[in-house]
């Protein structure tokens, strides 16, 4: 199956401090992709140097076999949709506009249509009318998350989707994404929930100090081994019926 | 209340506020004296209403309108309810060329202030849309455009003090000071057309300030141009600026309240409240205007003065207001 997303050992700095180094991946699509790392890894740096957002010291990135640098926004948005970690809104727009911003493609009314679906699909739909800076951190990363799907593109990209959500809320998300994903699309999002990426993920990704260490599928990438070096945990993931689930202590 | 009806009932208020200031002044007009100006232009009250106060009326709305729009863009590009038309530091530089004219003697060249203005905000835009096209971050061109503000304020203050005689000191002050007084119908001409190259500028670029709402990444990611937007943003808000500042001085305050009367009523939308911005700014200089030729004291006030009294104390209250919700 050929790739939608592909990056070639991609280095890449930040200042002067090189934030990626060599990194190599290839997304393709109906996977959910998880990738996980300790803080300050390089995880954001990952999506942001892939998609073209960090200027690349080295490697290439492309989406669909094309360079992701010579990309025209329009085209680009067509292939990737991304919904960045930071979840601060400058205005007080009701969340219809803000999910409606995905969709600048369509018009207006087409927009607004597909926007209060996208609502209603993450359990915001009671949400439409109300001004995204009068809600809850959760039901903003809700409409946020609206947002995202609202771009129907074939290549989903979120940072940290559920960080400081409820765990109904983040089994939520993770649900969506993961019927995306069975729809055809590629799914990448960086977690910090080990047991999460375990349970949610087809394959996880470990970056530390801008490199990525380990890859494959859960079971695999998060051994006993990457879990002791990179995140200083002695234990492993543990299969339970409601899914793997990580059993660890500090070392 | 549909984008379009919120112009029609703006509109609708701003040429009834229109009516009045051109009605109204200094000289008070008995009713048969206002019938024998609608009947009889050529004649004396004719002659105070039509060559006297419309055309200066439709400065102060051209200005205002300019300065609203100029306003609302810098806000949204900025993502910042405090940014005004004079933040790029465009006002200032602006100032600065009609500093340097008055001082060197060109006042009686007709045109030659408001060309000198025009290019010095042409000259502090180019700057800025430099920039902006390299930086994306608000803070940088936040800071280049005190920067800016600060050096054309300084080289201002040369003029000054280098400035041959009294009278042209005086001159530029009363200049800087802001005014509509004794403007006439080639001077609303004048400011129309850079003004109409600066709205058109900063409607195309609306979509771009919408999607900003997100942050720079978000709208980044977008299908949008978002370089190009930013540009015309930029671009559009300085010849705004410039015009206003060519055609009237530097009036304070009206860019930064104009968005703010109008916010609520569009929901906080950065793209459908450029047109309510434009005609907020127009209503509120007509009016502010008015205020200045009504309210007797020996001299005139200037223009700037009276939005800046006014301003001021609105702009402290709207700073008290946002700390407020910030620390909520």
């Amino acid at each position: 199956m050929s790739a939608i997303w592909t990056l070639d050992a991609v280095t890449a700095r930040q200042g002067r401090k090189t934030v990626l180094e060599a990194a190599s991946l290839r997304v393709v699509s109906g996977e959910v992709v998880g990738i996980v790392g300790p803080n300050g890894a390089g995880k954001t740096s990952l999506l942001r140097a892939g998609l073209g957002l960090l200027p690349l010291e080295a490697g290439q990135a492309r989406l669909s076999g094309q360079p992701v640098t010579s990309l025209k926004p329009e085209a680009r948005a067509r292939l990737v949709g991304y919904l960045p970690q930071e979840r601060r809104a400058a205005w007080n727009l009701p969340a219809r506009m803000i999910a409606a911003l995905g969709a600048s493609d369509l018009s207006d009314t087409e927009a607004d249509a597909l926007a209060r679906a996208c609502l209603t699909r993450v359990g915001a739909g009671d949400l439409a009318d109300r001004g995204v800076l009068d809600m809850s951190g959760g039901e903003r990363a809700r409409v946020l998350l609206a947002r995202l799907l609202a771009t129907r593109a074939p290549l989903l990209v979120a940072d940290e989707p559920v960080a400081g959500l409820d765990p109904d809320a983040q089994l939520l998300t993770l649900d969506l994404l993961r019927a995306e994903a069975a729809g055809g699309a590629a799914v990448v999002v960086t977690l910090h929930d080990l047991g999460l990426a375990a349970r949610a993920c087809d394959r996880v990704v470990v970056v530390s100090q801008g490199r990525i260490v380990a890859e494959g599928a859960p079971r695999e990438a998060l051994s006993k081994d990457v879990l002791a070096q990179v995140f200083g945990l002695d234990g492993g993931l543990v299969e339970t019926s409601a899914g793997l689930v990580l059993a660890a202590r500090r070392v | 209340m549909s984008l379009v009806r919120l112009c029609l009932l703006m509109l609708l208020v701003l040429a009834l506020a229109a009516i009045a200031a051109v009605a109204l002044g200094e000289t008070p007009l008995t009713w048969s004296q206002y019938v024998q100006a609608l009947t009889q232009p050529g004649s004396p009250p004719g002659e105070v209403l039509w060559t006297i106060r419309a055309p200066r009326v439709a400065v102060a709305a051209l200005v205002g309108a300019a300065l609203g729009l100029a306003g609302a863009t810098m806000q949204g590009l900025l993502r910042n309810p405090l940014a005004d038309p004079g933040v790029l530091g465009v006002s200032a530089v602006s100032g600065l060329g009609a500093a340097i004219a008055i001082s060197a003697g060109l006042a009686a060249i007709p045109g030659a202030i408001e060309l000198s203005a025009l290019v010095g905000a042409l000259v502090a835009g180019g700057l800025v849309v430099t920039l902006a096209a390299r930086f994306r971050e608000p803070e940088v061109l936040i800071l280049f455009g005190v920067a800016l503000s600060a050096f054309g304020g300084a080289l201002t203050a040369l003029v000054f003090n280098l400035s041959p005689s009294p009278v042209a000191t005086a001159e530029i002050l009363a200049w800087l000071m802001g005014s509509v007084q004794n403007r006439d119908a080639m001077d609303a001409l004048r400011a129309l057309i850079p003004m109409a190259i600066g709205v058109a500028l900063c409607l195309r670029a609306g979509d771009g300030l919408r999607m900003l709402t997100l942050g720079e990444e978000a709208a980044r990611m977008s299908a949008l141009p978002m370089a190009r937007l930013r540009v015309y943003a930029v671009a559009g808000a300085a010849l705004l600026t410039g015009a206003a500042v060519a055609a009237a001085g530097v009036i304070g305050f009206v860019g930064l309240a104009a968005p703010h009367l109008v916010r609520a009523l569009v929901r906080d939308d950065p793209k459908r409240i450029l047109w309510p911005s434009a005609l907020a700014g127009a209503l509120l200089l007509v009016v502010a205007d008015l205020a200045a030729r009504l309210i007797p004291t020996e001299q005139e006030l200037k223009l700037g003065v009276v939005t800046a009294l006014f301003g001021a104390p609105a702009f402290g209250l709207l700073a008290w207001r946002a700390a407020r919700s910030w620390r909520s």
